[in-house]
Protein backbone atom coordinates (compact mmCIF):
# COMPACT_ATOMS: atom_id res chain seq x y z
CA UNK A 1 0.00 0.00 0.00
CA UNK A 2 1.36 3.42 -0.90
CA UNK A 3 1.89 6.23 1.61
CA UNK A 4 -1.00 8.27 0.18
CA UNK A 5 -3.32 5.29 0.35
CA UNK A 6 -2.37 4.75 4.00
CA UNK A 7 -3.13 8.38 4.68
CA UNK A 8 -6.50 8.05 2.93
CA UNK A 9 -7.68 5.06 4.93
CA UNK A 10 -6.27 6.57 8.13
CA UNK A 11 -8.56 9.60 7.74
CA UNK A 12 -11.60 7.56 8.68
CA UNK A 13 -12.32 5.57 11.82
CA UNK A 14 -12.41 1.80 12.01
CA UNK A 15 -16.10 1.99 12.86
CA UNK A 16 -16.82 3.99 9.71
CA UNK A 17 -14.90 1.53 7.52
CA UNK A 18 -16.83 -1.37 9.08
CA UNK A 19 -20.18 0.38 8.59
CA UNK A 20 -19.40 1.02 4.96
CA UNK A 21 -18.39 -2.60 4.34
CA UNK A 22 -21.57 -3.77 6.05
CA UNK A 23 -23.65 -1.73 3.59
CA UNK A 24 -22.09 -3.64 0.72
CA UNK A 25 -22.00 -7.01 2.49
CA UNK A 26 -25.55 -6.90 3.83
CA UNK A 27 -26.98 -5.76 0.50
CA UNK A 28 -25.42 -8.81 -1.17
CA UNK A 29 -26.41 -11.13 1.67
CA UNK A 30 -30.04 -10.06 1.87
CA UNK A 31 -30.50 -10.01 -1.92
CA UNK A 32 -28.89 -13.46 -2.06
CA UNK A 33 -31.21 -14.79 0.63
CA UNK A 34 -34.25 -13.34 -1.19
CA UNK A 35 -33.27 -15.15 -4.39
CA UNK A 36 -32.54 -18.34 -2.42
CA UNK A 37 -36.21 -18.29 -1.36
CA UNK A 38 -37.05 -18.96 -4.99
CA UNK A 39 -35.07 -22.20 -5.23
CA UNK A 40 -37.39 -24.85 -6.56
CA UNK A 41 -40.01 -22.22 -7.42
CA UNK A 42 -38.51 -20.71 -10.59
CA UNK A 43 -40.83 -20.56 -13.59
CA UNK A 44 -38.70 -23.13 -15.43
CA UNK A 45 -35.82 -25.40 -14.51
CA UNK A 46 -33.42 -23.16 -16.42
CA UNK A 47 -34.55 -19.93 -14.72
CA UNK A 48 -34.57 -21.67 -11.36
CA UNK A 49 -30.89 -22.51 -11.82
CA UNK A 50 -30.10 -19.01 -13.07
CA UNK A 51 -31.67 -17.39 -9.99
CA UNK A 52 -29.90 -19.92 -7.76
CA UNK A 53 -26.54 -19.19 -9.40
CA UNK A 54 -27.03 -15.45 -8.87
CA UNK A 55 -28.03 -16.05 -5.27
CA UNK A 56 -24.83 -18.03 -4.68
CA UNK A 57 -22.71 -15.29 -6.28
CA UNK A 58 -24.28 -12.73 -3.95
CA UNK A 59 -23.83 -14.84 -0.85
CA UNK A 60 -20.21 -15.46 -1.88
CA UNK A 61 -19.65 -11.69 -2.09
CA UNK A 62 -21.29 -11.27 1.31
CA UNK A 63 -18.99 -13.88 2.87
CA UNK A 64 -15.85 -12.11 1.65
CA UNK A 65 -17.12 -8.68 2.68
CA UNK A 66 -18.37 -9.78 6.10
CA UNK A 67 -15.09 -11.54 6.82
CA UNK A 68 -13.22 -8.38 5.90
CA UNK A 69 -15.53 -6.25 8.06
CA UNK A 70 -14.99 -8.62 10.98
CA UNK A 71 -11.20 -8.50 10.58
CA UNK A 72 -11.15 -4.69 10.46
CA UNK A 73 -13.53 -4.45 13.40
CA UNK A 74 -11.16 -6.62 15.43
CA UNK A 75 -13.70 -7.93 17.95
CA UNK A 76 -13.41 -11.55 16.87
CA UNK A 77 -16.67 -11.64 14.89
CA UNK A 78 -16.43 -13.81 11.77
CA UNK A 79 -18.72 -13.93 8.74
CA UNK A 80 -21.15 -16.28 10.49
CA UNK A 81 -21.38 -14.17 13.63
CA UNK A 82 -22.10 -11.11 11.50
CA UNK A 83 -24.62 -12.84 9.24
CA UNK A 84 -26.51 -14.86 11.83
CA UNK A 85 -26.16 -13.14 15.19
CA UNK A 86 -27.11 -9.55 14.38
CA UNK A 87 -30.70 -8.32 14.60
CA UNK A 88 -32.49 -6.27 11.95
CA UNK A 89 -31.48 -2.80 13.25
CA UNK A 90 -27.82 -3.80 12.96
CA UNK A 91 -28.17 -4.69 9.28
CA UNK A 92 -27.01 -2.04 6.81
CA UNK A 93 -28.41 -3.37 3.53
CA UNK A 94 -30.13 -1.13 1.02
CA UNK A 95 -33.91 -1.25 1.58
CA UNK A 96 -34.41 -2.39 -2.01
CA UNK A 97 -32.61 -5.68 -1.34
CA UNK A 98 -35.05 -6.79 1.36
CA UNK A 99 -38.23 -6.20 -0.67
CA UNK A 100 -40.22 -9.41 -1.21
CA UNK A 101 -39.96 -11.43 -4.41
CA UNK A 102 -43.59 -10.82 -5.40
CA UNK A 103 -44.31 -12.08 -8.89
CA UNK A 104 -41.54 -12.78 -11.40
CA UNK A 105 -41.76 -9.21 -12.72
CA UNK A 106 -41.21 -7.76 -9.23
CA UNK A 107 -38.20 -10.04 -8.69
CA UNK A 108 -36.73 -9.00 -12.03
CA UNK A 109 -37.29 -5.27 -11.45
CA UNK A 110 -35.75 -5.43 -7.97
CA UNK A 111 -32.74 -7.33 -9.27
CA UNK A 112 -32.36 -5.06 -12.27
CA UNK A 113 -32.27 -1.85 -10.20
CA UNK A 114 -29.94 -3.47 -7.67
CA UNK A 115 -27.70 -5.19 -10.23
CA UNK A 116 -27.07 -1.88 -12.01
CA UNK A 117 -26.09 -0.29 -8.69
CA UNK A 118 -23.84 -3.18 -7.67
CA UNK A 119 -22.20 -3.32 -11.08
CA UNK A 120 -21.34 0.39 -11.11
CA UNK A 121 -20.35 0.35 -7.45
CA UNK A 122 -18.00 -2.62 -7.71
CA UNK A 123 -16.60 -1.34 -10.98
CA UNK A 124 -15.65 1.84 -9.15
CA UNK A 125 -14.45 -0.02 -6.03
CA UNK A 126 -11.81 -1.91 -8.03
CA UNK A 127 -9.82 1.32 -7.49
CA UNK A 128 -10.62 1.60 -3.76
CA UNK A 129 -7.88 2.52 -1.33
CA UNK A 130 -9.23 -0.19 0.95
CA UNK A 131 -7.09 -2.71 -0.87
CA UNK A 132 -8.82 -5.87 0.34
CA UNK A 133 -12.11 -4.33 -0.80
CA UNK A 134 -10.63 -3.58 -4.24
CA UNK A 135 -9.67 -7.28 -4.52
CA UNK A 136 -13.20 -8.38 -3.67
CA UNK A 137 -14.59 -5.84 -6.17
CA UNK A 138 -12.45 -7.32 -8.95
CA UNK A 139 -14.13 -10.68 -8.40
CA UNK A 140 -17.61 -9.28 -7.80
CA UNK A 141 -17.70 -7.07 -10.87
CA UNK A 142 -17.52 -10.05 -13.22
CA UNK A 143 -20.42 -11.69 -11.44
CA UNK A 144 -22.41 -8.46 -11.45
CA UNK A 145 -21.94 -8.06 -15.19
CA UNK A 146 -23.71 -11.37 -15.70
CA UNK A 147 -26.42 -10.53 -13.16
CA UNK A 148 -27.16 -7.32 -15.03
CA UNK A 149 -27.19 -9.11 -18.37
CA UNK A 150 -29.72 -11.57 -16.94
CA UNK A 151 -32.04 -9.11 -15.21
CA UNK A 152 -31.90 -6.40 -17.89
CA UNK A 153 -32.55 -9.07 -20.52
CA UNK A 154 -35.69 -10.11 -18.70
CA UNK A 155 -36.74 -6.49 -18.10
CA UNK A 156 -36.76 -5.99 -21.87
CA UNK A 157 -38.53 -9.29 -22.54
CA UNK A 158 -41.27 -8.49 -20.03
CA UNK A 159 -41.57 -4.78 -20.82
CA UNK A 160 -41.59 -5.35 -24.56
CA UNK A 161 -43.56 -8.60 -24.26
CA UNK A 162 -47.28 -9.14 -23.90
CA UNK A 163 -49.85 -6.73 -22.51
CA UNK A 164 -49.89 -8.76 -19.30
CA UNK A 165 -46.11 -8.86 -18.85
CA UNK A 166 -45.81 -5.14 -19.61
CA UNK A 167 -48.50 -4.29 -17.05
CA UNK A 168 -46.84 -6.42 -14.38
CA UNK A 169 -43.36 -5.05 -14.90
CA UNK A 170 -44.72 -1.50 -14.99
CA UNK A 171 -46.51 -2.04 -11.68
CA UNK A 172 -43.37 -3.49 -10.11
CA UNK A 173 -41.31 -0.56 -11.34
CA UNK A 174 -43.81 1.89 -9.84
CA UNK A 175 -43.75 0.08 -6.51
CA UNK A 176 -39.96 -0.29 -6.21
CA UNK A 177 -38.74 2.98 -7.67
CA UNK A 178 -38.89 4.83 -4.33
CA UNK A 179 -36.06 2.62 -3.03
CA UNK A 180 -33.61 3.80 -5.69
CA UNK A 181 -33.15 7.18 -4.01
CA UNK A 182 -31.20 5.45 -1.23
CA UNK A 183 -28.88 3.79 -3.75
CA UNK A 184 -28.08 6.99 -5.56
CA UNK A 185 -28.02 9.71 -2.91
CA UNK A 186 -24.82 9.64 -0.87
CA UNK A 187 -25.25 10.29 2.85
CA UNK A 188 -22.58 11.53 5.28
CA UNK A 189 -20.82 8.15 5.49
CA UNK A 190 -20.76 7.71 1.70
CA UNK A 191 -19.28 11.19 1.41
CA UNK A 192 -16.60 10.41 4.01
CA UNK A 193 -15.65 7.22 2.15
CA UNK A 194 -15.41 9.14 -1.11
CA UNK A 195 -13.14 11.79 0.37
CA UNK A 196 -10.64 9.23 1.67
CA UNK A 197 -10.69 7.22 -1.57
CA UNK A 198 -12.37 4.11 -0.19
CA UNK A 199 -15.76 4.69 -1.82
CA UNK A 200 -16.82 6.03 -5.25
CA UNK A 201 -16.68 9.74 -6.02
CA UNK A 202 -19.96 11.54 -5.23
CA UNK A 203 -22.39 11.52 -8.12
CA UNK A 204 -20.43 8.93 -10.13
CA UNK A 205 -22.68 5.98 -9.34
CA UNK A 206 -25.93 7.87 -9.85
CA UNK A 207 -24.79 9.25 -13.21
CA UNK A 208 -23.76 5.82 -14.51
CA UNK A 209 -26.74 4.09 -12.95
CA UNK A 210 -29.18 6.56 -14.56
CA UNK A 211 -27.60 6.01 -17.96
CA UNK A 212 -27.56 2.22 -17.66
CA UNK A 213 -31.06 1.83 -16.25
CA UNK A 214 -32.46 4.55 -18.52
CA UNK A 215 -31.26 2.71 -21.64
CA UNK A 216 -32.72 -0.59 -20.42
CA UNK A 217 -36.07 1.04 -19.61
CA UNK A 218 -36.22 2.63 -23.05
CA UNK A 219 -35.49 -0.69 -24.73
CA UNK A 220 -38.15 -2.30 -22.53
CA UNK A 221 -40.67 0.39 -23.62
CA UNK A 222 -41.11 1.47 -20.00
CA UNK A 223 -41.43 5.00 -18.66
CA UNK A 224 -39.02 6.05 -15.93
CA UNK A 225 -41.21 6.72 -12.88
CA UNK A 226 -41.04 10.20 -11.29
CA UNK A 227 -38.51 10.72 -8.51
CA UNK A 228 -39.81 9.50 -5.17
CA UNK A 229 -38.34 10.10 -1.78
CA UNK A 230 -38.16 7.24 0.71
CA UNK A 231 -36.91 8.48 4.07
CA UNK A 232 -36.35 5.16 5.91
CA UNK A 233 -32.94 4.04 4.85
CA UNK A 234 -31.81 0.47 5.33
CA UNK A 235 -28.22 1.55 4.98
CA UNK A 236 -28.59 3.44 8.24
CA UNK A 237 -30.35 0.50 9.91
CA UNK A 238 -33.95 1.63 9.47
CA UNK A 239 -35.69 -1.23 7.72
CA UNK A 240 -39.09 -2.18 6.39
CA UNK A 241 -40.96 -4.96 8.21
CA UNK A 242 -39.82 -7.42 5.55
CA UNK A 243 -36.26 -7.73 6.83
CA UNK A 244 -37.31 -9.18 10.20
CA UNK A 245 -39.25 -11.98 8.51
CA UNK A 246 -36.35 -12.73 6.19
CA UNK A 247 -33.87 -12.89 9.09
CA UNK A 248 -36.16 -15.16 11.11
CA UNK A 249 -35.85 -17.78 8.40
CA UNK A 250 -32.19 -17.15 7.55
CA UNK A 251 -30.95 -17.14 11.14
CA UNK A 252 -33.13 -19.84 12.66
CA UNK A 253 -30.73 -22.79 12.56
CA UNK A 254 -27.57 -21.08 13.90
CA UNK A 255 -29.59 -19.49 16.70
CA UNK A 256 -31.55 -22.60 17.66
CA UNK A 257 -28.45 -24.82 17.46
CA UNK A 258 -25.44 -22.60 18.24
CA UNK A 259 -22.19 -23.90 16.78
CA UNK A 260 -23.92 -26.62 14.73
CA UNK A 261 -21.89 -27.85 11.75
CA UNK A 262 -22.68 -30.15 8.88
CA UNK B 1 -43.22 -24.27 -19.45
CA UNK B 2 -44.40 -21.83 -22.06
CA UNK B 3 -45.11 -23.70 -25.28
CA UNK B 4 -43.55 -20.84 -27.25
CA UNK B 5 -40.16 -21.87 -25.89
CA UNK B 6 -38.35 -24.16 -28.28
CA UNK B 7 -35.77 -26.86 -27.69
CA UNK B 8 -32.09 -26.10 -28.24
CA UNK B 9 -29.19 -28.55 -28.34
CA UNK B 10 -26.17 -27.42 -26.34
CA UNK B 11 -22.53 -27.95 -27.24
CA UNK B 12 -19.72 -27.07 -24.83
CA UNK B 13 -16.00 -26.72 -25.50
CA UNK B 14 -14.31 -27.77 -22.29
CA UNK B 15 -10.90 -26.26 -23.06
CA UNK B 16 -9.35 -24.19 -25.79
CA UNK B 17 -8.14 -26.44 -28.59
CA UNK B 18 -10.70 -29.13 -27.97
CA UNK B 19 -13.89 -29.60 -29.95
CA UNK B 20 -17.39 -28.63 -28.84
CA UNK B 21 -19.24 -31.64 -27.47
CA UNK B 22 -22.94 -32.21 -27.21
CA UNK B 23 -23.93 -32.04 -23.54
CA UNK B 24 -27.72 -31.93 -23.59
CA UNK B 25 -30.69 -29.79 -24.49
CA UNK B 26 -32.84 -27.09 -22.93
CA UNK B 27 -35.78 -24.79 -23.60
CA UNK B 28 -35.48 -21.09 -24.38
CA UNK B 29 -37.43 -18.32 -26.05
CA UNK B 30 -34.58 -17.38 -28.39
CA UNK B 31 -30.88 -17.91 -29.05
CA UNK B 32 -29.67 -15.34 -26.53
CA UNK B 33 -31.71 -16.91 -23.77
CA UNK B 34 -30.51 -20.34 -24.85
CA UNK B 35 -26.88 -19.27 -24.38
CA UNK B 36 -27.68 -17.87 -20.94
CA UNK B 37 -29.57 -20.99 -19.93
CA UNK B 38 -26.74 -23.17 -21.21
CA UNK B 39 -24.30 -21.13 -19.15
CA UNK B 40 -26.45 -21.54 -16.05
CA UNK B 41 -27.34 -25.20 -16.53
CA UNK B 42 -24.20 -26.70 -18.06
CA UNK B 43 -21.20 -24.59 -17.00
CA UNK B 44 -21.81 -24.17 -13.26
CA UNK B 45 -18.78 -26.29 -12.41
CA UNK B 46 -16.37 -24.73 -14.90
CA UNK B 47 -17.18 -27.29 -17.56
CA UNK B 48 -16.56 -24.95 -20.46
CA UNK B 49 -14.93 -22.00 -22.17
CA UNK B 50 -17.29 -21.77 -25.14
CA UNK B 51 -20.95 -22.56 -25.80
CA UNK B 52 -22.82 -23.32 -29.01
CA UNK B 53 -26.58 -23.65 -29.14
CA UNK B 54 -28.54 -24.94 -32.10
CA UNK B 55 -32.33 -25.18 -32.43
CA UNK B 56 -33.07 -28.90 -32.20
CA UNK B 57 -35.37 -28.60 -35.20
CA UNK B 58 -32.37 -27.54 -37.32
CA UNK B 59 -30.53 -30.79 -36.67
CA UNK B 60 -30.85 -33.28 -39.49
CA UNK B 61 -30.51 -36.82 -38.18
CA UNK B 62 -29.84 -40.11 -39.86
CA UNK B 63 -32.78 -42.48 -40.01
CA UNK B 64 -32.44 -45.37 -37.52
CA UNK B 65 -34.17 -47.62 -40.07
CA UNK B 66 -31.28 -47.03 -42.45
CA UNK B 67 -28.67 -47.95 -39.86
CA UNK B 68 -27.82 -51.23 -41.59
CA UNK B 69 -27.19 -49.57 -44.92
CA UNK B 70 -25.26 -46.69 -43.42
CA UNK B 71 -23.10 -48.42 -40.83
CA UNK B 72 -22.90 -52.17 -41.48
CA UNK B 73 -20.52 -51.91 -44.44
CA UNK B 74 -17.81 -50.36 -42.22
CA UNK B 75 -17.87 -53.14 -39.68
CA UNK B 76 -15.45 -55.54 -41.42
CA UNK B 77 -12.99 -52.89 -42.60
CA UNK B 78 -10.70 -52.68 -39.58
CA UNK B 79 -7.85 -51.50 -41.77
CA UNK B 80 -9.51 -48.10 -41.81
CA UNK B 81 -8.66 -47.63 -38.13
CA UNK B 82 -5.42 -45.72 -37.56
CA UNK B 83 -4.27 -48.38 -35.10
CA UNK B 84 -1.20 -49.31 -37.12
CA UNK B 85 0.66 -46.15 -36.18
CA UNK B 86 2.62 -45.51 -33.01
CA UNK B 87 1.33 -42.30 -31.37
CA UNK B 88 4.04 -40.24 -29.65
CA UNK B 89 3.45 -39.78 -25.93
CA UNK B 90 3.45 -36.01 -26.32
CA UNK B 91 0.31 -36.08 -28.46
CA UNK B 92 -2.74 -35.76 -26.25
CA UNK B 93 -6.45 -35.89 -26.89
CA UNK B 94 -6.50 -38.43 -29.69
Amino acid sequence: MSATAQAGVAQVSTAERVQYLLRLADTSLIAGQRLAELLGHGPTLEEDLALGNISLDLIGQARLLLSLAGRIEGNGRDEDALAFLRDAPQFRNMSLAEQPNGDFAATIVRQCLLDAWQLETYESLTGSREEALADIAHKAVKECRYHWRFSAGWLVRLGDGTEESHARVEAALGALWRFTDELLTPDALDARMAVCGIGPAPGLISERWEARVGAALAEAKLQKPPHQHYPWHGKRGVHSEHLGHLLTEMQFVPRAYPGATW
Amino acid sequence: MNEDWVLYEVFIRSRSGLEHKHVGSLHAADARMAIEHARDVYTRRQEGVSIWVVPSSEIVASDPLEADALFEPARDKVYRHPTFYAIPDEVKNI
